[in-house]
């Protein structure tokens, strides 16, 4: 994802302790991947639930009767409708917030005013998929209703229906479907993140061998730096050689010939954070190489 | 400038080694929290947590400030994301939210929809009223409203003894549980439609809550004009008390969504479809729970009790109790 479009999923939020955590909204395919997985889940237990049973209510048909189809039937009816409405409502109301689905794409499901996630806002989101999603299916799936061209007309009308629903979160800011509307929801993206190696740790070592003067160092800004960390944290040896090259001869560094490319970069790294930082600690943030703020 | 120190060392770098353990300790409680449950957590864990956050959020700020470790700020930033919906989250347990639930948040929103209550109602009876004027009109009416799968040979051209015997329930007592259950699924996804549909402002879920209504008034005048009004009065009642009833707040939590997003009133349009959402999904909680009551009368009780003043006996009790559960007066609950 570019950066533009994550800035435009990001939004302010302010906890009690007064920092901004800058929460990011999931993007339209994450929560389309998250829906689809959630489906196949349901789908998959269904059909697997419904052998089991079938298989059990032969067995007890043959056992008890009449009698014992019974039973089977009714929990086949029982498991159905808690699936169909509760397996949503269900994952949620967990401490994780969101569905196996969810899970795997690293997004939840959050109150928009940032308070806590009430029961009763998660019922109503997922009471929404019924409309959302439940409807159009049954129409497409319903018994020919009479002759002619009726059928197709419903056909047309199911996923018309569909559509305006399933692209509902694409039109507005928030990417809020209309369960979320009404709940007062919003998924956001909470992946779990490790912490990655902090890429100073060897450059600060090999900085003593490197004596960078102050105007070689200053040649860059937070940008490049990043971009410069990207590099190292890749260690891909060709856009390395680039990169040194680059740099050299930007800041007028004469490279011997048995000098490592990653040696010097992450040298480079360590002294244009620890300058960048120092400035930083003064209040002046250097954005990029253009950037002359003093 | 730059700062010379004897291990050489950058400041952010020290900053971030002095704290990593802490904020490693802090995303595995955060790990286990949600793998499993508040109860996976041991005493000295649920009360570090907090403090772990706290301090996460302030290594947070002071990293923005003076880091230019961009993995390090993104880890935190996630990392507090996910302790602030801890901290800050849900503590109940399932059981007491259920509690929660049943002793107040439920006859509390229920009553505060009295008002779509009383229409969802109005549009019931003036459904009802409809099916009777029109079946009075003609009998063909009938076959208009009534899906042929739901009649099961109960129609005009039936005779009055047929017609009686349907009343009288089951002679056996077999499949009775299947058919409660499937009444119960059936009805209880029809009121969430009802409740969903009242998005599409109100007026779907009025219409439905009107169709429902015909369909009584047509099936109720069949038997009236009959001379069995009265048994199938009580054949109705027994179950419908609590069916119509939920209904009836199905509805009305639909018209309160419709409404809500139609006339916001000095709200936003979203917080005002967030805060009736948020209601009406309370009600319609408590309706399938209704619904559930209603299969069960309809599937066991109408079957078993056939005397028909013991029918309306059961039906005036279920009125009874709603009534009082929901509207009776309580005790002010604690602030």
């Amino acid at each position: 994802m570019s950066d533009a479009a994550t800035l435009k999923l990001t939004r302010p939020f302010v906890t009690p302790e007064g920092v901004d955590l800058r929460l990011q909204l999931a993007d339209a395919s994450q929560r389309a991947g998250a829906f689809l997985l959630d489906a196949a889940i349901m789908f998959a237990v269904l059909t697997v639930a419904s052998i089991l049973i079938a298989i059990l209510g032969i067995g007890a048909l043959a056992a008890a009767g009449l009698k014992g189809g019974e039973v089977i039937a009714v929990l086949w009816l029982l498991g159905f409708f808690l699936l169909r409405n509760f397996y949503f409502v269900g994952f949620e109301l967990s401490a994780a917030a969101a569905t196996p689905g969810k899970r795997v794409m690293g997004i939840r499901v959050a109150a928009r005013d940032g308070g806590r996630l009430r029961p009763g806002a998660i019922f109503a989101r997922n009471a929404m998929r019924e409309l959302e999603v439940f409807i159009p299916i049954s129409m497409l799936f319903a018994p020919t209703m009479g002759e002619g061209g009726i059928e197709g007309w419903m056909y047309l009308l199911g996923i018309t229906w569909a559509a305006v629903f399933v692209l509902f979160p694409l039109f507005n800011k928030d990417r809020l479907r209309a369960g979320d509307l009404i709940g007062g929801t919003w998924v956001v993206r909470a992946p779990k993140r490790k912490l990655m190696r902090d890429m100073a740790d060897e450059g600060a070592e090999r900085l003593q061998r490197y004596a960078f003067t102050l105007e070689q160092i200053d040649a860059y800004g937070a940008k490049e730096l990043h971009v410069l960390e990207d590099v190292l944290r890749q260690r891909d040896r060709k856009t390395m050689r680039a990169v040194a090259d680059r740099i050299a001869g930007k800041v007028g560094w004469t490279r011997l010939p048995e000098e490592d490319d990653y040696d010097f970069l992450s040298a480079y790294y360590a002294a244009l954070r620890r300058r960048l930082e120092a400035r930083l600690l003064m209040g002046v943030r250097r954005r990029d190489k253009h950037d002359t703020a003093r | 400038m730059i700062d010379v120190k004897v291990d050489g060392r950058l400041k952010s770098q020290r900053f971030r080694q002095e704290r990593e353990a802490d904020w490693k300790r802090l995303e595995r409680l955060m790990e286990k929290v949600e793998k499993g449950s508040m109860a996976s957590l041991s005493e000295e864990e649920i009360l570090a947590a907090p403090v772990l956050y706290r301090s996460a959020l302030s290594s947070l700020s002071v990293a923005r400030a003076t880091s230019l470790d961009r993995g390090m700020i993104d880890y935190l930033e996630m990392l507090c994301a996910r302790a602030y919906f801890f901290v800050y989250g849900s503590r109940e347990t399932l059981r007491g939210q259920l509690a929660a639930f049943f002793a107040g948040g439920w006859p509390a929103a229920v009553r505060s929809l009295w008002r779509e209550t009383l229409v969802s109602v109005a549009l019931l009876v003036i459904g009802a009223l409809v099916g009777a004027w029109l079946f009075g009109q003609d009998a063909e009416w009938y076959y208009a409203f009534m899906p042929k799968e739901m009649t099961g040979g109960r129609d005009p051209a039936a005779t009055t003894e047929m017609l009686r015997s349907t009343l009288d329930g089951s002679k056996s007592s077999s499949g009775l549980s299947m058919f409660a259950t499937f009444l119960f699924t059936h009805n209880a996804q029809v009121a969430l439609l009802a409740f969903a549909l009242g998005f599409a402002l109100c007026v779907p879920t009025a219409m439905l809550v009107i169709y429902n209504g015909v369909m009584l008034g047509v099936f109720f005048s069949l038997f009236a004009s009959r001379g069995l009004g009265v048994e199938a009065g009580g054949w109705l009642a027994i179950h419908g008390v609590t069916e119509l009833f939920a209904v009836c707040l199905a509805g009305a939590a639909g018209l309160k969504i419709g409404w809500s997003v139609a006339f916001p009133g000095e709200r936003s349009r979203l917080d005002a479809a967030a805060e009736a959402g948020r209601l009406a999904a309370t009600v319609m909680g408590g309706v399938v729970v209704m619904l559930f009551f209603a299969g069960l009368l309809e599937g066991f009780g109408r079957q078993l009790i056939t005397f028909t003043p013991a029918r309306y006996g059961v039906a005036a009790a279920t009125a009874l109790v709603w009534g009082l559960y929901f509207y009776g007066p309580r005790r002010r609950a604690k602030a």
